[in-house]
C-alpha cells in the first residue's frame, strides 16, 4: 500500500529497502506495516477457521484429533482478535490520526516502531507453540483455568508470554495514540470539531490502557499457579477457579468494544461521505461512545451468567448489560438520520459501510438477548453466542476495517482500486457471510455447544450450509488481496479530493499523500 | 471420504431448498429453542420469544428506515442532500423509547431469574460431579453412586460411520434416572477442570466448579428419555461427554433404585469369585474402551506428547506394582486420575489384565479382584 | 497550541533500537519460559543483554537530543502524556491483583465456609473448614504458617518510603531552583531510601521463608502477600535504578530549571511507587 508514496511528487529522503520498514519512525509506513500484518494473521486466522469449518462438515472426526481442533479453535480466536482485528485498528490510526488533526506524525515516534515490531514476535512465539511438545494452548481464547492451568500443554508458558508482549504492544500503540490526539492537533481543532474517527480511538485506547494490564495480570496468576505454587484459580488453597474468569473478563468485555468503537468511527466518516450530508447528532455520537466505553467496565459478568454468582450479582450484570443497548440504539438511529433525505451513492466503501449497520445491528440484537441472564442459560456455550460474535466482530469490525481500507486505499496509494471488482467482492463476500454464520443461530437454539470437533447428527445440515458458506467466504480475501495489489501497482489517478462529499484534513492532501505531511499545521476554522 | 463430502454438500444444497418449501423440515432441522418438560424451560422459551419479537419489530423499523432511504435519497434518483444535522426532540425520543422497552424486558426476566435460582425444598438430592470426561452421580438420599461415560457404540463410531448410530454422542452407558413430577435438585460440582451440565429440556445450565457447589432444579412433567451434552469447554474430549436422564413415574423410578442396589450387592459377590482369562478380558475391553480409550486410545497407542502408549508400556508389561498403583491412585498433577475411586474392584482387575494382554503386551498375567481388595 | 508544527521534533532518520528491543523481548521471555520448562538459559541471557542495550541506547539519543535542545515545549507535553498514561496502566496492573486480594477476602474464602449460596460447598466438599483471613485454603496448603506483622519492618518500611517521597520533592524544588548541591544530596537520599527500603524487604522474604513458613506457596495468603509485595518490590527496584541514572546526570550537569522532564517522570514514578506501598500497608499487613 505504500510503494505508491515512493511515485509521489514529494521526493524526500528516507531509507530504501529492508531497513526503510525496520528502522521507521514514519507514521504511515507503521501504519502500512500494521496493516499488512493484520492482513497476514487474517490469512492465518483464518486458515484455521477453515479447518474447523471442514472438521465440522460432518460428524465423526476426519482431518485430526479433537485436541488438535481445540488448539485451531483457540488459535483461530486469539490470532482474529489480536492478531487481525487490532492491529488493523491500530494501523488506521496511524495513517489517518496525524493526518485528520493536521499532526506532522504520532506524538513519540520511536516508540511507534517499537509497538509495532513486538507483534511479529509475539505473532511468531504464539504460532510457535502448535509445533511444541504436548500441542499449543488448547483452552479457548478465553483460556479458563484451571484448564489452563493445571491441565494445559508444556506449550501454555510460552503462550503467557506471548500475551505479554501483544499486551505491551497494544499499551504502547494506546499511549501513542493518545498523546498524539491530545497533543498534536492543528491550531482551531478543539475536541469537538475532531472527527468521529478520532474521537471513537481517543476513547478506544483510554480502554486499551485500562485494559492490557489487567489480562498482563491474569495470565501472569496462570503463570505463577502452573509453575510456582500460587492457589489464584485453586480452591484447596482458597482460592477459586472463577477468579480467573472475572479478571478475565474484566478485560475481555471492554476488550470487544476496543473492537467495535473504531469501527463505529470508520461509520461514522463513510455514511456521511457518501450520503453528501454532515453527521446527524455529532456531540450525542461523542456522548454515546462515551457512554459505551463507561458501560463496558461494569458489565463483564455477563460472560459468567451460568457460574453460580449469587443471584443479585446476576441481576446487577443484566441491568448493567442491556443498558448498552441504549448508547448503541442512538449510534445506529444517528447513521441512518444522517442517510435520510441524504443524496446517496454507493461506491464499495458505503457498500461496506451499509453492511456493516444491518448485520451489526443483528449482531447486537443478539447480544441484547444473550445479555437477558435467565435467556442466557439456554443460550451459553453455544453456537448462538458464535453467531453473535461473529455479527458483531466479522460484519462489524472486519467489515468496517474493509470499508475503511477502501475509502482511504485511494489517498494511501494515489490510484482508485477497480471499482467492479471490489463490488463484486464485497457481494461475494455479503452472501457467503451469511450464509456462513446465519445458520449457526439455528444450531445454537437447537442445542449444539461450542467448542466441539464432532456432533449429535441433527445437527448436521446447517453445519454443512454454514462450512459451505465459510469457504466461500474465506475465498473472497483472495480476491480482496487481489484488488489491494492491483491498486497498488496502478491505476486511475485519485484526486486530492478522492470521493465528492469527503469533508476532514486528510483530503486536502494529495493524493497519494506525501510522505511527510503538515510540517506546518493547517488552520482548522 | 470424499464422496461422502460431495454427496453432503449436494444434500446440503437440495435441503435448503426443500427448506423453504416444507414446513416440516423445519421442525426437524431444528431452527428454535425447545420449549423443554418443566416450568422453568418454557419461562425461558417464553422470554427468549419476547425479546427475538422485540428485536424483530425493532429491526423492521430500522432496516425498513435504511432500505427507504437508500431507494428514495439516492444520488442516481436525483435527490438533493438536506442539510439538517440534528434534533434534539428525535434524539430524546430515541433514547427514551429503548431505555422504557428495556425496562419491560428486565421485569418478566428478573421474575423467571429469582424462581430458576430457587432451590429451597428439593424432594431428591442429587450431586453431580464433573470429570474429564464423564459425569458421576451420588443420590444424597439414597446410598447410590455411579458414573456415567459416553456409550461404546458412540465412542467406536467416532472415526467411522456416525450415521447408522441411533443418538450418536447423546448416549450413555449409565443414565441418571429420576421421577417426574418431584421437585429434583442438583448439587453440581467437577473433580478437575470446569464442566457445564446442561439439558436443554429441562433449561438447566449450571457449570461444574472444582471446589464448589452450584445448584439448579427441575421438576419434570412427562416421562422419557432428555439428552443433554457437557457445555463448557473441559479439554480434549469436550465433545463426549454426554448426559441422559431418565424421567420415570415414581414406582418405576423406586424400582429402579432397589434395582440398583441389588446390583450393587452382586457386584460385591462377584468380586470375591475367581475370574476367568476370558471373562477378564472381555470385561476388561469394555472397561478400557469406556473409562480409558479417550486418552490412551482404544489400540493402546495413545497420543505422543500428552497420553503415554500402554502398548509396550514398561509399567504395563513389567512393573505391575506400579500399575496397580497409577491405576487406584493417579498420578497428582495430570490428567490421570485416581480410578481407584471410580471403579470397582472386579474393574480395575479386568482393565489391568486386559492391558497387560492386548495389543502385544502379552505378559500372560491375570489380576483378580481380591488382589485389588488387598492393595487398596 | 500556537507553537508552530514545524517545530515539532519528529526523528527523520532511522532508528534501530525499537527492533532490538523487540527482539530483546522475544528471547527475553521466550527465553524464560524455556528455562521454566528445564532448558537452558543462554537465550534468556541475549535477551536480557539485548533489552539493556537497547534501554542504553535509545535513552542515548533521547538525552543528547533533549540537551541538545531539539525538543520544544509540545514534545515535551508529549512526554508528559506519555508517562501518565504509563503509570495510568501500571496502577490497573496493580489494580488486578488488589482485586485477586479482596476477590479471595470477600468471596472465595466466605464462600468455601459456606456463605451466600454456597452452603453445599461448605457441607459437602469442605466440612471442617472455617472461612477467616488470613489462611491457605481448605486444604492447608503449604502447612501452618505465620502472618507479617504489621508494625515491625512494613512500618519502618513506610516510613522510608514516605521520607523518600519527600526527599525527591526536595531534589525537585532544588532543581527548579538551580541548587545543584542540594539537588544531588536529595536525589542520593532518595536511591539510599529506595535500596534500603528494598534491603529490609529481602530480610523480611527470609524471615518469612525460614521463621514463619510464609511462602509463595501458602495458599491464598501466601499468594497475595508475595505477589503484591514481590511487584511492588521489583517496581521500586526499577524506580531506584532509573533515580539513580537521574543521579548521574544531574551530577553530569544536565537539566535546567525550566527542562528536566526526565527527573519529573522519574519523580512521578516514585510516587506512585509510594502509593501502592500504601494501599498494600493498609490491606495486606495491617488489615488482616
Ligand atoms: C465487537 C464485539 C462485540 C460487540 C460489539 C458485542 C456487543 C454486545 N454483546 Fe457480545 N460478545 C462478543 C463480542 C461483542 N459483543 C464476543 C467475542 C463474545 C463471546 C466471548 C466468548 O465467550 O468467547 C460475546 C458474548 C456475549 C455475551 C455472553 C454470552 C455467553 O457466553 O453466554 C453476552 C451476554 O450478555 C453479550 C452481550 C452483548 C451485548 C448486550 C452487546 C451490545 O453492545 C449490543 C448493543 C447493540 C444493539 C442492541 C443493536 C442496536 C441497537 C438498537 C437498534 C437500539 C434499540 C434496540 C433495543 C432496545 C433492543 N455478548
Ligand atoms: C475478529 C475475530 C474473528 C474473525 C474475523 C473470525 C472469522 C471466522 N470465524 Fe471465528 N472466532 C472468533 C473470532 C473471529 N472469527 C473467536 C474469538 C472465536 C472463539 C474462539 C474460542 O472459542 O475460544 C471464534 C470461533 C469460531 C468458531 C467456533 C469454533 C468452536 O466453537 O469450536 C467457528 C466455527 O465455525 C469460527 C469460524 C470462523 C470463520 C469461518 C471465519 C471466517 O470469517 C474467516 C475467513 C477468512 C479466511 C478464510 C482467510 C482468508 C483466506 C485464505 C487463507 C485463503 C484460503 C481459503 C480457503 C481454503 C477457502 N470461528
Ligand atoms: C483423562 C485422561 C486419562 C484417562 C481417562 C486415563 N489415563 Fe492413564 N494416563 C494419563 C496420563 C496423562 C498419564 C501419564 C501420567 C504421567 O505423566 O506419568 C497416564 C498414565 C497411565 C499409565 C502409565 C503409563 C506409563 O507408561 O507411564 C497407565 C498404566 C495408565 N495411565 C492406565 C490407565 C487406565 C487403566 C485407565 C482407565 C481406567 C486410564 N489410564 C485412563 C491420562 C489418562
Ligand atoms: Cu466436560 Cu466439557
Ligand atoms: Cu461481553
Amino acid at each position: 500500500m505504500s510503494e505508491a508514496t515512493a511515485n509521489g511528487a514529494h521526493h524526500e529522503e528516507h531509507a530504501r529497502g529492508i531497513s526503510r520498514w525496520l528502522f521507521t519512525t514514519n507514521h504511515k509506513d507503521i501504519g502500512t506495516l500494521y496493516l499488512w500484518f493484520s492482513f497476514v494473521m487474517l490469512l492465518i486466522g483464518g486458515a484455521m477457521a477453515m479447518y474447523i469449518r471442514a472438521e465440522l462438515w460432518e460428524p465423526g472426526i476426519q482431518l485430526s484429533d479433537p485436541n488438535f481442533f481445540n488448539q485451531m479453535t483457540t488459535l483461530h480466536g486469539l490470532i482474529m482478535v489480536f492478531g487481525a482485528v487490532m492491529p488493523a485498528f491500530v494501523g488506521l490510526a496511524n495513517w489517518q490520526v496525524p493526518m485528520m488533526i493536521g499532526a506532522p506524525d504520532m506524538a513519540l515516534p520511536r516508540m511507534n516502531n517499537w509497538s509495532f515490531w513486538i507483534l511479529p514476535f509475539a505473532g511468531l512465539l504464539l504460532v510457535s507453540t502448535i509445533f511444541m511438545e504436548g500441542g499449543g494452548p488448547n483452552f479457548g481464547w478465553t483460556m479458563h483455568a484451571p484448564l489452563s492451568t493445571t491441565y494445559a500443554p508444556p506449550s501454555t508458558d510460552f503462550f503467557i508470554f506471548a500475551v505479554h508482549l501483544l499486551g505491551l504492544s497494544s499499551i504502547m500503540g494506546s499511549i501513542n495514540i493518545i498523546a498524539t490526539i491530545l497533543n498534536m492537533r492543528a491550531p482551531g481543532m478543539t475536541l469537538m470539531k475532531m472527527p468521529m474517527f478520532v474521537w471513537s480511538w481517543l476513547i478506544t485506547a483510554f480502554l486499551l490502557i485500562a485494559v492490557m494490564p489487567v489480562l498482563a495480570g491474569a495470565v501472569t496468576m496462570m503463570l505463577t499457579d502452573r509453575n510456582f505454587g500460587t492457589s489464584f484459580f485453586d480452591a484447596a488453597g482458597g482460592g477459586d477457579p472463577l477468579l480467573f474468569q472475572h479478571v478475565f473478563w474484566f478485560f475481555g468485555h471492554p476488550e470487544v468494544y476496543i473492537m467495535i468503537l473504531p469501527a463505529f468511527g470508520v461509520i461514522s466518516q463513510i455514511i456521511p461521505t457518501f450520503a453528501r450530508k454532515p453527521l446527524f447528532g455529532y456531540s450525542s455520537m461523542v456522548y454515546a461512545t462515551a457512554s459505551i466505553a463507561f458501560l463496558s467496565f461494569i458489565v463483564w459478568a455477563h460472560h459468567m451468567y451460568t457460574t453460580g454468582m449469587p443471584v443479585s450479582g446476576e441481576l446487577y450484570f443484566m441491568y448493567a448489560t442491556v443498558m448498552i443497548a441504549v448508547p448503541t440504539g442512538v449510534k445506529v438511529f444517528n447513521w441512518v438520520a444522517t442517510m435520510w433525505k441524504g443524496s446517496m451513492t454507493f461506491e464499495t466503501p458505503m457498500l461496506w459501510a451499509l453492511g456493516f449497520l444491518v448485520l451489526f445491528t443483528i449482531g447486537g440484537f443478539t447480544g441484547l438477548m444473550l445479555g437477558v441472564a435467565p435467556a442466557d442459560f439456554q443460550y451459553h456455550d453455544t453456537y448462538f453466542v458464535v453467531a453473535h460474535f461473529h455479527y458483531v466482530l466479522v460484519s462489524g469490525a472486519l467489515f468496517a476495517i474493509i470499508a475503511g481500507v477502501f475509502y482511504w486505499l485511494p489517498k494511501w496509494t494515489g490510484n482508485m482500486y477497480d471499482e467492479k471488482l471490489a463490488k463484486i467482492h464485497f457481494w461475494w463476500a455479503m452472501i457467503s457471510f451469511n450464509v456462513l454464520f446465519f445458520p449457526q443461530h439455528f444450531l445454537g437454539l437447537a442445542g449444539m455447544p461450542r467448542r466441539i470437533p464432532d456432533y449429535a447428527l441433527q445437527f448436521t445440515e446447517w453445519n454443512v450450509i454454514s462450512s459451505i458458506g465459510g469457504f466461500a467466504f474465506g475465498a473472497s480475501w483472495l480476491l480482496f488481496l487481489y484488488i489491494i495489489i492491483k491498486t497498488i501497482r496502478g491505476g486511475e489517478k485519485a484526486t486530492d479530493e478522492v470521493w465528492e462529499g469527503a469533508d476532514g484534513l486528510e483530503w486536502t492532501v494529495p493524493s497519494p499523500a506525501p510522505y511527510h505531511t503538515f510540517n506546518t499545521a493547517p488552520e482548522v476554522k | 471420504m470424499s464422496t461422502t463430502k460431495t454427496k453432503h454438500a449436494s444434500s446440503g444444497l437440495v435441503a435448503l431448498v426443500t427448506l423453504l418449501a416444507s414446513h416440516s423440515a423445519l421442525a426437524e432441522w431444528g431452527l428454535n429453542m425447545t420449549q423443554g418438560v418443566t416450568s422453568i424451560s418454557r419461562q425461558l422459551y417464553g422470554l427468549h420469544m419476547l425479546v427475538l419479537w422485540i428485536c424483530v419489530i425493532i429491526g423492521i423499523g430500522v432496516f425498513g428506515a435504511i432500505f427507504y432511504s437508500i431507494y428514495h435519497h439516492r444520488k442516481s434518483r436525483g435527490a438533493k442532500a438536506a442539510e439538517f444535522h440534528e434534533s434534539t426532540t428525535v434524539e430524546v425520543i430515541w433514547t427514551v423509547v429503548p431505555f422504557l422497552i428495556l425496562v419491560g424486558v428486565a421485569i418478566p426476566a428478573t421474575k423467571t431469574l429469582l424462581y430458576l435460582e430457587d432451590t429451597r425444598d428439593a424432594d431428591i438430592n442429587i450431586k453431580v460431579t464433573g470429570y474429564q470426561w464423564k459425569w458421576k452421580y451420588d443420590y444424597l438420599d439414597e446410598d447410590i453412586s455411579f458414573f456415567s461415560n459416553l456409550a461404546p457404540t458412540s465412542r467406536e463410531a467416532i472415526s467411522a460411520d456416525p450415521t447408522k448410530v441411533e443418538n450418536y454422542l447423546l448416549e450413555v452407558d449409565n443414565p441418571i434416572v429420576v421421577p417426574v413430577n418431584k421437585k429434583v435438585r442438583f448439587l453440581i460440582t467437577a473433580d478437575d477442570v470446569i464442566h457445564a451440565w446442561w439439558i436443554p429440556e429441562f433449561g438447566v445450565k449450571q457449570d461444574a466448579i472444582p471446589g464448589f457447589i452450584n445448584d439448579a432444579w427441575a421438576v419434570i412433567e412427562e416421562p422419557g428419555v432428555y439428552r443433554g451434552q457437557c457445555a463448557e469447554l473441559c479439554g480434549k474430549d469436550h465433545g463426549y461427554m454426554p448426559i441422559v436422564v431418565e424421567a420415570k413415574s415414581e414406582t418405576d423410578y423406586l424400582a429402579w433404585v432397589a434395582e440398583q442396589k441389588a446390583t450393587a450387592a452382586a457386584d460385591a459377590e462377584a468380586a470375591g469369585k475367581t475370574w476367568s482369562m476370558d471373562e477378564l478380558m472381555a470385561k476388561g475391553e469394555t472397561v478400557y474402551i469406556t473409562s480409558c480409550a479417550a486418552c490412551h486410545q482404544a489400540n493402546g497407542e495413545g497420543l505422543t506428547g500428552v497420553f503415554p502408549a500402554i502398548k509396550g508400556s514398561p509399567i504395563a508389561t513389567e512393573d505391575l506394582p506400579a500399575h496397580l498403583d497409577i491405576i487406584l491412585n493417579g498420578k497428582a498433577g495430570t490428567s490421570m486420575q485416581a480410578f481407584g475411586a471410580q471403579l470397582t474392584d472386579t474393574e480395575i482387575a479386568a482393565v489391568i489384565t486386559y492391558q497387560r494382554n492386548a495389543w502385544g503386551n502379552n505378559t500372560g498375567e491375570m489380576v483378580q479382584p481380591t488382589e485389588i481388595k488387598a492393595a487398596r | 497550541m500556537t507553537e508552530a508544527h514545524g517545530g515539532y521534533y519528529v526523528p527523520h532518520h532511522a532508528s534501530p533500537w525499537p527492533i532490538v528491543g523487540s527482539l530483546g523481548l522475544f528471547f527475553l521471555l521466550g527465553g524464560f519460559a524455556h528455562v521454566l520448562h528445564g532448558g537452558t538459559s543462554v537465550f534468556m541471557i541475549i535477551g536480557a543483554v539485548l533489552v539493556a542495550a537497547m534501554i542504553y541506547g535509545w535513552f542515548s539519543i533521547v538525552v543528547r537530543e533533549s540537551e541538545g535542545g531539539k525538543y520544544d515545549g509540545q514534545v515535551d507535553m508529549s512526554f508528559r502524556w506519555g508517562m501518565s498514561w504509563f503509570i495510568f496502566s501500571e496502577v490497573m496492573f496493580f489494580a488486578a491483583f488488589f482485586g485477586a486480594l479482596f476477590y479471595a477476602r470477600m468471596f472465595s474464602v466466605p464462600w468455601l465456609g459456606g456463605a451466600s449460596n454456597n452452603v453445599s460447598t461448605h457441607e459437602l466438599l469442605w466440612p471442617a473448614f472455617e472461612a477467616a483471613w488470613p489462611t491457605n485454603g481448605p486444604a492447608a496448603v503449604g502447612g501452618d504458617f505465620a502472618t507479617m506483622g504489621a508494625w515491625g519492618i512494613p512500618a519502618i518500611n513506610t516510613l522510608i518510603l514516605l521520607t523518600s517521597g519527600v526527599t525527591v520533592t526536595w531534589a525537585h524544588w532544588a532543581l527548579k531552583k538551580e541548587n545543584r548541591q542540594q539537588l544531588i544530596l536529595g536525589l542520593a537520599a532518595t536511591v539510599a531510601l529506595g535500596v534500603l527500603f528494598l534491603g529490609l524487604q529481602v530480610y523480611e522474604y527470609g524471615h518469612a521463608y525460614r521463621d514463619l513458613n510464609l511462602t509463595l506457596g501458602s495458599g491464598i495468603y501466601g499468594t497475595t502477600f508475595f505477589m503484591l509485595t514481590g511487584f511492588h518490590g521489583m517496581h521500586v527496584t526499577i524506580g531506584a535504578i532509573m533515580l539513580a541514572v537521574i543521579l548521574m546526570r544531574s551530577i553530569r550537569g544536565h537539566f535546567t530549571a525550566k527542562n528536566h522532564f526526565a527527573f519529573e517522570a522519574v519523580a512521578w514514578y516514585w510516587h506512585f511507587v509510594d502509593v501502592v506501598w500504601l494501599g498494600l500497608f493498609i490491606f495486606v499487613y495491617w488489615l488482616v
